[in-house]
């Protein structure tokens, strides 16, 4: 069968393509620039046809407990929403992490802090990377730059989100949410029985079964020493996710003197910039983190100690966040600026271009 | 083939519909396109713009700082996109919101008096299918039929026995647009 191309919103595609995915439930809380998502699964009646639940809670931190939930359920579970409202989540989502329990949330940032505006904003970088929530604890963060990924990202992040035990989400921003582009939905495949579930996940929560203890699942341990252990467990996978899990693109970059580096929106508005640059003879490259943890910091390392590579330039809607990781990478060996734009501003190709010049050449 | 355009005027006047209408458009003829709406407080007589690209080859950017064609439906449009347009480039306006005509001798100018023909053929609502015929007449980047399923795919269906009024609004304007 030839795919079907689609023009949507990318809030709009990741709505299909968590019915398409066999998504067990969404609960969430409607914010700007984001609302499309729980109004696609709305104006879509899922619970008619695959039987999936979407619903509307009373608050962001209820729905983000519901999601904790489902997910000890051992079921695909999701929530999303725009930067306030994943400030709110975040007691929920330590929970979810210190529990190990699998999930999908999806933030659309928008320019902070507090209520800020709806208008798109990348500064919720460190909020997703370093923490956020309390303890030691990592999100698997996926960074999408067109419709097509905020699609693709679904069934990437509850995949890796259950391969891993452990919270995984997907990082857009008001652009990428709110453009139309083209995109080819992933196939439907069913929701999980309830006995594929129980094999697949030994450590849901199924009430008493014949044959299996009960599971417990909770993030509180009293004991220092056991812990310990758990954060030692949490830690000793989240190397394996550093080791495996890395993704990122590169344009450009094999004969690249400079470098920007970029991710969601903030990549899309570089690869125009490298166009105009090499239009003026500047070998400019682009280099887009896909996992902003993990983050591909030997793939930027690895540039730094190329004897073409002047510099580098990180892009972000922000007041300089991922330019931290940046520098941790590349260590000294050449320069770093960063270059961005605050509150709900976005940059244009030029400016861009001209920070380039003005910082890095 | 790459066409980089902002349709900029006040919300309520079908600006990011009409857009929408142009990306379904290029999507039909099998091209790339991209539809990035300000989506800011927008209201009803507020301003209200979109970047819609139609291209052959995959689209980097959504958001740009010149464009091939500017569609400015009032002044705080005209003063805000004026300059942005290419060298070479075209700028399509409506008569009845702009003032202060466009001093730029280096680009190709349009007028189209939709307001004014929405007016006569008693139909607010027809005003974008104006301006959308008037761009195709100086630009013909996809062809009508493709306009048509366009429209068609972008409509809600209980909105479909609209479309002929909409076909003879997008041949009109194709009538009234004329080079200054």
């Amino acid at each position: 069968m030839q795919e079907e191309i689609k023009l949507m919103k990318g809030n709009e595609a990741i709505a299909h393509a968590a019915i398409r995915y066999g998504t067990d439930g969404y609960f969430g809380y409607p914010i700007t620039p984001q609302s499309e998502i729980m109004e696609t699964l709305m104006a879509e009646q899922p619970w008619e046809t695959t039987g999936m639940t979407v619903l509307q809670a009373e608050s962001e931190v209820a729905a983000i407990n519901m999601v904790y939930g489902g997910a000890g359920s051992g079921r695909r579970v999701m929530t999303s929403s725009s930067s306030p409202g994943i400030s709110l989540k975040l007691e929920g989502i330590s929970y979810i992490a210190g529990a190990e329990l699998p999930c999908l949330i999806i933030n659309v940032m928008r320019g902070g802090p507090g209520l800020g505006t709806i208008q798109p904003s990348q500064a919720d970088y460190f909020q997703t990377v370093k923490g956020g929530g309390h303890g030691d604890y990592r999100l698997i963060t996926l960074a999408p730059y067109s419709v097509q990924e905020m699609a693709d990202f679904v069934a990437l992040g509850f995949d890796l989100a259950f391969k891993y035990s452990n919270p995984a989400m997907i990082l857009a921003d008001g652009i990428i949410g709110q453009m139309m582009e083209k995109v080819v939905l992933p196939p439907f495949r069913p929701r999980k029985t309830e006995a594929e579930i129980i094999a697949e996940s030994p450590w849901a929560v199924q009430g008493k079964l014949k044959g299996r203890k009960v599971n417990v699942i909770t993030s509180l341990e009293l004991d220092p020493v056991a812990m310990e252990q758990n954060n030692l467990r949490f830690q000793a996978k989240y190397r394996k996710i550093e080791e495996t899990e890395v993704r990122y693109e590169e344009y450009n970059c094999s004969d690249a003197e400079y470098l920007l580096i970029a991710f969601g929106s903030s990549a899309r508005i570089c690869q125009k910039t490298v166009e105009l640059a090499r239009e003026e003879g500047i070998k400019l490259g682009l280099l887009r983190p896909i996992t902003l943890w993990p983050f591909p910091s030997s793939a930027i390392a690895a540039y730094a100690e190329k004897a073409n590579v002047k510099g580098m330039l990180s892009v972000e809607l922000n007041a300089g966040q991922m330019v931290e990781d940046v520098r941790l990478a590349v260590n000294g060996k050449v320069k770093v600026e960063h270059f961005g734009r605050l509150g709900g501003m976005v940059f244009t190709p030029d400016e861009i271009l001209a920070a380039l010049k003005t910082k890095i050449m | 083939m790459k066409q980089e355009i902002i349709i900029a005027g006040f919300g309520g006047q079908g600006v990011l519909s009409m857009g929408k209408i142009l990306a379904y458009s290029g999507l039909t003829e099998g091209m790339e396109v991209s539809w990035m709406p300000s989506y800011g407080p927008e209201q009803r007589g507020g301003t209200a713009n979109v970047t819609v690209i139609l291209s052959d080859s995959p689209i980097s950017s959504p958001i740009l700082n010149q464009y091939d064609i500017a569609i400015i439906l009032n002044q705080p449009s005209m003063n805000k996109f004026e300059s942005k347009v290419k060298q070479g480039g075209i700028l399509i306006y409506d008569g009845y919101g702009i003032n202060d005509e466009t001093k730029r001798k280096d680009i190709r100018v349009y007028r189209i008096d939709a307001m004014d023909t929405a007016t006569e053929m008693q139909n607010d609502k027809v005003f974008n299918m104006l301006i959308l015929g008037g761009l195709l007449k100086v630009s013909p980047m996809v062809k009508l039929e493709n306009v048509l399923l366009g429209l068609k795919k972008s409509l809600p269906e209980r909105h479909h026995k609209l479309l002929p009024m909409n076909e003879a609004a997008i041949r009109r304007g194709m009538e009234i647009i004329k080079e200054i």
